[in-house]
């Protein structure tokens, strides 16, 4: 892999965490800085993903950088049957850095193996989207003042939901406690409850998303529970709603408790709770440009 | 000669050369092909469906004039794990060596996402031996675990 390139919350290091989690706290305090000066980054997006592509796009304009680059596949080369190989090789002659995103799992490992330039990957299918890791375990730490021993429940899409399985190996270096709330049909994959064992990691599973869950947590972390996920639908139509935060569900909780979700929301989150100070999502969404600062000013050893 | 002798005779005698025993029958033409036997220009005698006390029926290789690389035989360790080599030397067996699965496995296995890189490009495949116990191998690209039993060759 080319030194420099970002693939997969699994090749980070507790050293490497912090790192960008410090250098992250400087982009938020001072986000215009011109370290891109002369250079140009390119945003490959095999599949569109407008939110992802605008937040890394700022990132690099906040740095003074020049970006190419195309939002979809279907108006580039790979419709015309082009290999990922052959517009990685070319990019790269073009470009210092290559931030890509591609609907097959392990297409950003591969490009960072074939590039001769640092590859961030902005999300490769179902497998990987680690800047969304890098700016939750921003937003945690941020709102915690640390990311050691905190106790984090996740709710809803455990079984699809990467952000969530990403999350579980960036926090894995922090002695973490973890609440999982999910229906049966979204449970926590059995790789992942093997990775928290192998890790001595302690956790606990629920189908029932109840108060004495919330109560103990310092992160509840809410997500999306989609309609196409169900095999079988009555099982969704039984389920849509029970794992949705109501403010009165808040009563009880701690002090530094914080909600976070990777957005857009449906209807997880009641609106009622977007006025509680224990919100954070919407802040969540903002650091993730500054993430995004410290992710590229790394690769490119700035 | 007593019956049992008459039996080992099934196949010749090698003066130099490696005898490779305890093949799984089903995957012996699998270990032909992963250790480029089919490529080699000298004499090579292929057992197969032998009777076997231990494992029912089994595959034998008498490769004259060839010995392997560790590394060479790692490969089959994951189709023929209980393997055994005989080195052969003026008709004598001088050392014995067995497979052992390597820590990295390329270009052996495929992996069992179709959403996987290594399965839509011309990507060589590679492996990290997560569970060298239950042989459970990661896909370093896509990142999916896969059993064992879930294992398909290439
Ligand atoms: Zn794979």
């Amino acid at each position: 892999m080319k030194k420099g390139s970002f693939v997969s919350v699994a090749d980070l290091s507790k050293e490497d965490i912090l790192r960008l989690i410090r250098k992250t706290a400087e982009f938020e305090e001072n986000p215009n800085r011109t370290v891109l000066e002369g250079k140009i980054c390119a945003t490959l997006f095999f599949e569109p993903s407008t939110r992802t592509r605008l937040s890394f796009e700022t990132a690099v304009n906040r740095l003074g950088g020049r970006v190419i680059g195309f939002s979809d596949a279907a108006t580039t080369s790979s419709s015309k049957g082009e290999t990922l190989k052959d517009t990685v090789k070319m990019v790269g002659n073009y470009a210092d850095l290559i931030i890509m995103r591609h609907y097959l799992e392990g297409a950003a490992r591969y490009a960072s193996e074939i590039a001769d330039v640092p590859v961030i990957n902005a999300g490769d299918g179902a497998n990987q989207h680690p800047s969304q890791t890098m700016l939750d375990l921003y937003s945690i730490h941020k709102t915690q003042g640390t990311l050691e021993d905190l106790t984090v429940t996740m709710v809803g899409d455990l079984k699809y939901g990467r952000t969530i399985h990403s999350l579980i190996v960036g926090m894995s270096h922090f002695r973490p406690s973890f609440r999982f709330i999910a229906p049966d049909e979204l449970r926590l994959p059995e790789t992942y409850r093997q990775f928290m064992d192998n890790h001595g990691l302690r956790y606990e599973e629920f189908t029932e998303f109840s108060e004495d869950v919330i109560n103990e947590s310092d992160i509840l972390y809410m997500t999306r529970v989609q309609r196409e996920r169900f095999t079988d639908l009555m099982e969704y139509e039984k389920v849509k709603n029970v794992y949705t935060l109501h403010s009165d569900m808040l009563t009880g909780s701690r002090d530094n408790l914080r909600i976070l979700h990777p957005l857009p929301r449906v209807n997880e989150i009641m609106y009622d709770v977007d006025d509680s100070p224990k919100a954070y999502y919407f802040e969540q969404a903002k650091n993730g440009v500054y993430a995004r600062q410290a992710i590229i000013c790394d690769a490119l050893k700035l | 000669m007593g019956k049992q002798n008459k039996k080992e005779l099934q196949i010749a005698a090698l003066e130099n050369g490696t005898v490779i025993d305890h093949i799984p029958s089903e995957q012996l033409f699998k270990v032909v092909s992963l250790l480029g036997i089919e490529n080699l220009k000298t004499p090579v005698t292929i057992g197969y469906n032998l009777d076997s006390k231990k494992m029912g029926k089994k595959g034998i290789l008498k490769i004259a004039g060839k010995f392997f690389e560790q590394d060479e035989i790692n490969r089959i360790a994951l189709i023929a794990p209980s393997v055994k080599l005989n080195i052969i030397r003026d008709y004598e067996v001088v050392e014995k060596k067995y497979a052992r699965l390597p820590d990295t496995l390329l270009g052996i296995a495929k992996c069992n996402n179709p959403k996987c890189i290594t399965n839509n490009e011309p990507v060589r495949t590679r492996f990290t031996v997560t569970d060298r116990e239950n042989v459970t191998l990661k896909c370093e690209y896509c990142e999916l675990k896969t059993k064992k039993e879930d294992i398909e060759l290439l």
